[in-house]
């Protein structure tokens, strides 16, 4: 504190350009809310760190849903409750990133609560701060599961009580049982005293990250004047006498000392390029190759494909297949398994998109090629494909004839054809060299090697090799 | 001599410095700022530059204080 001068601290934007009303200096935050005193400890400790560049404020739902309108950090806005699993991803995915998540009492504690407890149990190399006001601030003052015994609301207007909605939950106290978390500290924020432990307690776990020294949570008892319906004074003194004789602050735990620096810092192992081969047992170099697909027919290029049929009809290795042979052209794919209860002895279908576009979603609503393998999946999925698209059905599974006229049909006894090389389970392949032939999309020396990749029996390929030339030789006659 | 400068359009008024201030230099002002808030406003003398207004204000941009002169 040997500065001279205190004011905004750079942490924050200069102009909160982000805040749509006309005020650009100001907070969003009601007249003596508590979380415009924790961001300015926050923004304050970040500047003194100089971890602005490297730092990911990760806002939550709640009143400090906006976050982001103020601090010149990283940001994330992320969905209810689930800030400690996005903060998981981004710090083992980017270690040297102080990851800060910021979350309320609502968000955390109860449609988090289960997050949090994870997160604390792995001691994730993360900040946490924890705004405790034991009310559902935002949303206009509903009970949360921080409010106190007898404490009013609108979802408990007689006062809370114990034998109707349960005790006040005390996230700390439930931490401090863990193993995992290095530094668990409870602050208010209220007077002289309390504001400086704060300060010191915001600083010292952001430390805690820095020296990777594992998980840190404070969490900050913080005045809601709109929704306890007080003043702004009355509402800290509310703290005092109140909320800490439920929350009592203090150190909870703190096992900083006995850690070692960066023990606790995960990343995710960086495997080089050539161990690919080794892990994924490949048998040649990955061959690949810069494609457009110019030549391809316009209504087969940039494939959204639905391939559905039996469990154990090959039904997701072929999507597999697919999804890796567009990637090996260096296009976009994606391959994403339907799961449902059909899965069990019912269908199984897989969704592929490929293209030279960038892919919003996985998800197939209305294929332009659909592969039914057995007739429950024509029947369910035949109406889905787009007028014009390619319908590739297999006849030995499925008697009747397709009932629309606006689209492609391509018949294939594709069972029977694998049956006559002997294995039922390479129908799926007949139906790969089926749609090479028909669509012309893959280079067919790259498709090929893609079995590599997918096949999990190298003794396999050759019998995955005939049955795709014979599903090609299938289509190259057909209707000759 | 120590002293703070209050952002009046910037100040919505709740106090907090006020109230925590050991010294009481801190006091409302007669007049309502745009945000429609009487402001908090500096006394003019007696600030000793101990910093508990600058933190227990909610607002990052309404209180600076110059600690020394």
């Amino acid at each position: 504190m040997a500065k001279d001068i205190l004011t905004k601290p750079k942490a924050f934007y200069d102009n909160f350009h982000r805040k749509p009303d006309q005020n650009k200096q100001d907070t969003h935050y009601c007249p003596g809310c508590g979380h415009g005193i924790l961001h300015k400890m926050i923004a304050e400790a970040i500047d003194d760190f100089e971890i602005a560049d490297r730092t990911i404020m990760i806002s939550p739902v709640g009143c400090s849903v906006f976050v982001y309108y103020y601090f010149d950090t990283g940001n994330l806005q992320v969905a209810h409750g689930r800030a400690p699993a996005v903060a998981t991803g981004y710090k083992r995915t980017h270690p040297e990133a102080i990851v800060i998540s910021y979350q309320g009492d609502g968000d955390l504690a109860a449609i988090g609560g289960n997050n949090i407890l994870q997160a604390a149990n792995r001691g994730e190399n993360i900040t946490f701060f924890f705004v405790n006001n034991a009310i559902y601030g935002m949303t206009g003052g509903q009970m949360a599961p921080t409010t106190l015994l007898g404490q009013k609301t609108m979802t408990s207007p007689y006062g809370r009580k114990a034998e109707r909605e349960g005790y006040p939950m005390r996230v700390l106290e439930l931490l401090s049982s863990l193993e995992a978390p290095t530094y668990l500290e409870r602050v208010a924020l209220t007077d002289a005293k309390h504001l400086m432990k704060a300060r010191a307690a915001v600083r010292k776990a952001i430390k805690t990250q820095i020296d990777g020294k594992g998980f840190s949570l404070i969490e900050v008892l913080s005045a809601c004047p709109s929704g306890w319906r007080m003043t702004p004074t009355d509402a800290v003194a509310w703290i005092s006498e109140k909320m800490e004789k439920t929350f009592p602050v203090g150190v909870y735990k703190d096992v900083i000392k006995d850690r070692k620096p960066n023990t606790w810092t995960r990343m995710l192992e960086k495997v080089p390029f050539e161990k690919y081969h080794e892990i994924l047992e490949l048998t040649g170099e990955p061959m690949e190759i810069e494609a457009d697909m110019s030549s391809v027919l316009d209504i087969y290029k940039n494939p959204e494909i639905l391939i559905a049929g039996f469990g154990g009809q090959g039904v997701l290795l072929l999507g597999q297949f697919l999804a890796e042979a567009g990637m090996r052209h260096c296009w976009n794919s994606s391959w994403i398994p339907s799961y449902g209860p059909e899965m069990r002895g019912g269908t199984a279908n897989c969704h592929v998109k490929i293209s030279e576009k960038r892919i919003g979603s996985p998800i197939v609503a209305k294929p332009s090629i659909l592969i039914a393998m057995n007739l429950p999946s024509l029947d369910k999925f035949e109406p889905l494909l787009k007028p014009g698209g390619l319908l590739i059905y297999n006849t030995t599974m499925i008697s009747r004839a397709p009932s629309r006229n606006d689209i492609e049909i391509l018949p294939i006894p594709a069972t029977k054809m694998a049956d006559q090389l002997e294995s039922l389970r390479v129908a799926n392949m007949v139906v790969a060299g089926a749609i090479q032939e028909k669509t012309k999309l893959f280079d067919e020396i790259i498709l090929k090697d893609c079995l590599n990749t997918v096949v999990k029996h190298k003794n396999f390929i050759p019998l995955n090799l005939q049955a795709i030339d014979k599903g090609k030789e299938y289509v190259e006659n057909f209707g000759k | 001599m120590p002293h703070i400068e209050i952002s009046t359009e910037n100040c919505k008024g709740c106090g907090l410095c006020i109230h925590i201030c050991p010294v009481s230099a801190i006091e409302f002002a007669k007049e309502i700022n745009k945000l429609g808030y009487h402001p908090a406003r500096y006394k003019g003398d007696g600030c000793t530059g101990c910093t508990l207004c600058f933190y227990t204000c909610p607002e990052p941009s309404a209180i600076t204080v110059y600690r020394k002169s």
